[in-house]
């Protein structure tokens, strides 16, 4: 009966948080320009989101939006990755200072993050644009790839590095033969949180991107909605997002489900 | 260029670079809005942007407004959330994973879609955006946040606590007032932390959910920067930096970290 | 410079961080071949001892010189040792046979070698057929029978060995404590072996190093350091033993429980305080008779397997500790005969606590880094250096630190048949040394307290 009741619970919440999102999945297979008008079932706007023409700068944008998401996730895995070896073999008072620089970016609300960036590129007298966004991207999801890596090297026996050495490899071949593998999941999850990061931000973008025309898909969003009607091919797109983000976090739980199985079977 | 490679040799001077970025990304811009907030137009030093923010009732009034959204927010996400993640964790009412990752997939989408997906469902429901709307909005985008951190707490919660207190004597309600709830503070504190710290800063939201009717906080800075007017805009990103930092006192940040390092995926 | 005949030989090696050192003025020489161990308790500083050998850390100053070339600073990859550590440190991300020949693919050793050799290796620690294994599927021991091989495969002149059974059960210790020992004697190159398990070192090796708080202690084979330990903590680390105050009235005669004893040990002057130390298998035991040399009551009896191991009590307040074949049951009355050889006498290393101390004012001193109020010091100067002296059996120890002028932990524990010896490391690092009939644990933190009666100061001039 507890039970029941709890799971009820958990239902109701559930519906409240996925009634929106399945109601423009549902709304994404019909043509009327307006949400809530069924008009028949119909493909045509996933059709037409992918013929581009008309919806040339929601194409553009999507494109602007992978581009810097690739560029920044891997820029931030390469210096997260460096930076998280670093800290770990850091002791005392330095590494409770890169930790807490490490947090600065985590704990700062986005708007704050994309203003002071902002205010940092305008003294610089740096024209906005890609390499702007990039930076900011880097400069706000390299905390968190930093914390990916860093258990991976915690779980790590300390002592494989020392015996690299000892067994004759420089200190450049250790760490490709025997730590970078160590930290290869740790740096693979980093990259995939970095770049999901990066996708969704909208606050950060929005004060680094400049006024040269450059859109991501936040922006083009937000440009969108401001002016009152939406995009009718937001909604397949949304839908497509959502079946994505749905995909890559089910491979990953599953990735993760089988390491952590695999482990408990070497515990026993 | 042989000293240099000797410095890297040591492998905590790797995290160098990583501190020079930091300086210039994060650290510099940060004193910049400080600069900003204290400069007039022209470079001067002054307090008019804070005068002028606590005279002119309009951003005031938004200010105390979005503290009180914020609130009610963070109040909402805690009373629908706790009992949530309490079930989610406890393995007698919830078996699977497989929920629990159902109610951190939200979290995965972009803010501007699923804003977008509430004023549909308002849209659909043929009810009017304003006040109510903004709230469903907050609660419907932020309560992820509470749910995870909570039920990350309880789920490393040992277990024995729960049958020691039982073995102790305690019944049911005794066991979750005195066991449980003390020891998902934590969880909570940094529950509240990321659904309150969010709230009172974000600026498109609002604006889609109330058709601009009602301006938050977040709103006013971000018209401010877009006008032109960086020092004001400054000043009152400050104002709400100081009020973060407030709140993040309050809660333990090191409890946070706890709850962080675990790992979203 | 004449030819040396010693593989290693570490002169004066020191490692301090600050004021701390880990290691100070260590010296060790190992011939070729020879099986030595470093035997101490866990942070008296062999491991990094090992480290430095191995090149992981760097010694502040002293120089290591292995087969007679200075390698005080070759970074480890070029130097002629190989590790097996503690914690295996096998690479998880690599099988058996890729983790053997590892260091045989950095040096572009051809490909049918490497197998010949890697097979061979595996032969020798009993791991044929294993090559394409997952390390991590393996059970301790296996792992570290590959650490072995991978370490011996590359035919290293010296090989370090951190306490590489500890992680084991006690039957897989044994086991591999025999097929070490006929691996040092096949492969013939000198083994460094560190342990913190005595029985381990008296097993295994040629010669045994003792060492603590970063000094060694006494270095001999298995046989002296047990029977000739230099001082009670040898003694004690070593085997079991009643370690017990006493004096030396004049050469052949030592004064302890109120008694004196016949000896063989000469030279300490007359009327000199010692530790007398005896093993508990050198005691007889018998039931009461007039022609024992003391007398006891039984206070404990605890079969061993071997032996029985009892505690006995004699009429003036000291328990003896007894290994004996035969059993007496608690509460029976016995007596006791120890041989004048059996019978060992050591120098005492410290009959008092000394500090160096500065004055605050004439009534207050520093020591440990914390002020103690003192006796009146007439016209002292402030920050005036002086020694200050304190009784073992002066200073109180208090169950909550802030009860105390200064807080320390509890690190080494000596029972002297009637009061502990303790060790007492303050905050500040130093040491400070109790006599106290209350029983504490290792590691305890407690508060220091000493009466301003019993501070003793001595001005330099």
């Amino acid at each position: 009966m507890k039970r029941f009741f709890a799971q009820t619970y958990l239902w109701l919440l559930l519906a409240m948080l996925y009634a929106p999102i399945v109601i423009i999945a549902i709304f994404s297979f019909t043509e009327a320009k307006v949400l809530g008008n069924w008009t028949g079932f119909s493909t045509k706007l996933y059709t037409s989101l992918f013929s581009g023409g008309v919806h040339h700068s929601l194409l553009s944008a999507i494109e602007n939006t992978l581009i810097i998401a690739i560029v920044a996730a891997a820029l931030s895995t390469l210096l997260g990755s460096v930076a998280a070896i670093g800290i770990h073999n850091l002791r005392g008072h330095k590494k409770i200072v890169m930790n807490t620089l490490n947090n600065i970016p985590m704990l700062n609300p986005d708007i704050i993050t994309g203003i002071s960036l902002f205010l940092l590129f305008v003294s610089l007298g740096i024209t906005q644009g890609y390499a702007t966004v990039i930076l900011a991207h880097v400069a706000f999801c390299t905390p968190y790839v930093v914390l990916c890596i860093i258990p991976r090297l915690q779980q790590m026996n300390p002592d494989i590095y020392e015996a690299a050495l000892d067994l004759g490899a420089t200190p450049f071949q250790a760490m490709r033969k025997v730590i970078i593998p160590e930290i290869k999941p740790g740096m693979i999850s980093g990259f995939i949180l970095a770049f999901t990061l990066s996708i969704d931000d909208f606050a950060v973008t929005i004060f680094t991107i400049g006024t040269g025309g450059l859109e991501t898909l936040s922006t083009y969003i937000y440009a969108d909605a401001r002016k009152g009607g939406l995009t009718p091919e937001l909604r397949p797109l949304s839908t497509i997002i959502f079946a994505t983000v749905l995909l890559l976090l089910i491979i990953i739980n599953v990735r993760s489900q089988r390491a952590a199985k695999k482990k408990e079977a070497l515990v026993k | 260029m042989k000293a240099l490679m000797r410095f890297f040799m040591r492998r905590q001077n790797w995290s160098l670079p990583y501190f020079i970025f930091m300086l210039i990304f994060v650290v510099l811009p940060l004193v910049l809005i400080f600069i900003y907030a204290f400069q007039d137009a022209d470079g001067n030093f002054t307090f008019d942007n804070f005068s002028k923010f606590i005279s002119s009732p309009e951003a005031a009034n938004t200010f105390v407004y979005s503290i009180g959204i914020a609130i009610i927010t963070t109040v909402l996400c805690i009373l629908l959330g706790y009992p949530a993640a309490y079930i989610l964790s406890n393995r007698e009412l919830c078996r699977s994973r497989v929920m629990v990752v159902l109610f951190i997939l939200p979290m995965w989408i972009n803010i501007l879609v699923r804003t977008l997906a509430t004023v549909a469902l308002f849209d659909f429901m043929r009810l009017p955006l304003g006040e109510g709307a903004l709230i469903f909005g907050m609660v419907y985008n932020f309560l992820p946040f509470m749910i995870y951190p909570i039920y990350n707490t309880m789920q490393k919660m040992d277990h024995s606590y729960i049958e020691a207190a039982q073995d102790l004597g305690a019944n049911p309600l005794k066991v979750f007032t005195k066991v449980m709830l003390p020891l998902s503070m934590p969880g909570v504190m940094s529950g509240v932390m990321m659904v309150f710290m969010p709230t009172i800063s974000t600026f498109a939201i609002a604006e889609l959910l109330t058709m601009n009717n009602i301006k938050l906080f977040g709103t006013t800075i971000q018209e401010n920067i877009n006008n032109g007017m960086w020092n004001y805009g400054a000043a009152l990103s400050l104002i709400m930096l100081v009020i973060i930092f407030a709140s993040e006192l309050f809660s333990d940040s090191d409890e946070e970290r706890a709850t962080n390092e675990g790992g979203i995926i | 410079m004449g030819e040396s005949n010693f593989i290693i030989e570490l002169s004066h090696i020191s490692k301090c961080y600050g004021d701390k050192c880990v290691l100070d003025d260590v010296s060790l020489f190992v011939k070729k071949g020879e099986f030595v161990t470093i035997l101490g308790p866990s942070g008296c500083g062999k491991t990094t001892l090992l480290k430095i050998l191995a090149g992981f850390g760097t010694a502040t100053s002293g120089e290591i010189k292995i087969a007679g070339a200075d390698i005080t600073d070759v970074p480890p990859h070029l130097r002629p040792v190989n590790t097996v550590f503690q914690r295996y440190a096998l690479f998880p991300h690599l099988n058996v046979y890729d983790n053997i020949a590892f260091g045989l693919k950095l040096k572009k050793v051809k490909q049918d070698e490497i197998d010949a050799r890697v097979r061979k290796a595996l032969k020798m620690v009993g791991m044929t057929d294993y090559e394409w294994r997952d390390v991590n599927s393996l059970s301790g021991g296996q792992q570290q029978r590959v650490a072995i091989a991978r370490a011996i495969i590359n035919r290293p002149q010296v090989l370090l060995l951190d306490e590489p059974l500890a992680a084991l059960d006690l039957k897989m210790r044994k086991d591999m404590q025999m097929e070490l020992k006929d691996m040092h004697k096949t492969l013939g190159i000198t083994f460094v072996y560190v342990t913190h398990d005595q029985e381990e070192a008296l097993t295994l090796s040629d010669t045994i190093v003792v060492m603590s708080e970063g000094k060694v202690q006494q270095i001999g084979t298995p046989t002296d350091i047990y029977n000739e330990p230099v001082n009670s903590f040898v003694a004690d680390f070593i085997g079991e033993s009643n370690i017990l105050n006493g004096e030396m009235i004049r050469d052949r005669v030592v004064k302890f429980m109120d008694r004196e004893f016949e000896c063989v040990d000469e030279g300490f002057g007359e009327n000199s305080p010692v530790d007398v130390v005896i093993r508990p298998e050198d005691v007889y035991i018998m039931a009461r008779t007039d022609s024992g040399m003391f007398d006891g009551v039984v206070q404990s009896c605890i079969f061993k397997g071997v032996h029985y191991e009892m505690t006995v009590l004699t009429p003036n307040g000291y328990e003896i500790m007894i290994q004996d074949y035969n059993a007496f049951e608690v509460g029976q009355e016995v007596s006791m005969i120890v041989k004048p050889s059996d019978i060992h006498v050591m120098r005492k290393e410290r009959i008092c606590n000394t500090f160096e101390g500065k004055m605050i004012d004439s009534t207050h001193v520093e020591i440990l880094g914390a002020q103690f109020l003192c006796n009146e010091v007439a016209d002292a100067l402030e920050g005036e250096s002086v020694v200050v002296e304190v009784p073992f059996n002066k200073v109180e120890l208090m169950d909550n630190k802030e009860d105390g002028q200064q807080v320390g932990d509890v690190r080494f524990i000596l029972y002297k048949g009637d009061h502990y010896h303790l060790t007492v490391r303050t905050a500040d690092g130093e040491n400070i040394y109790v006599d106290t009939t209350d029983v504490w644990d290792d590691g305890d933190i407690v508060g220091i307290k000493i009466q301003a009666d019993d501070i003793v100061i001595k001005r330099k001039q």
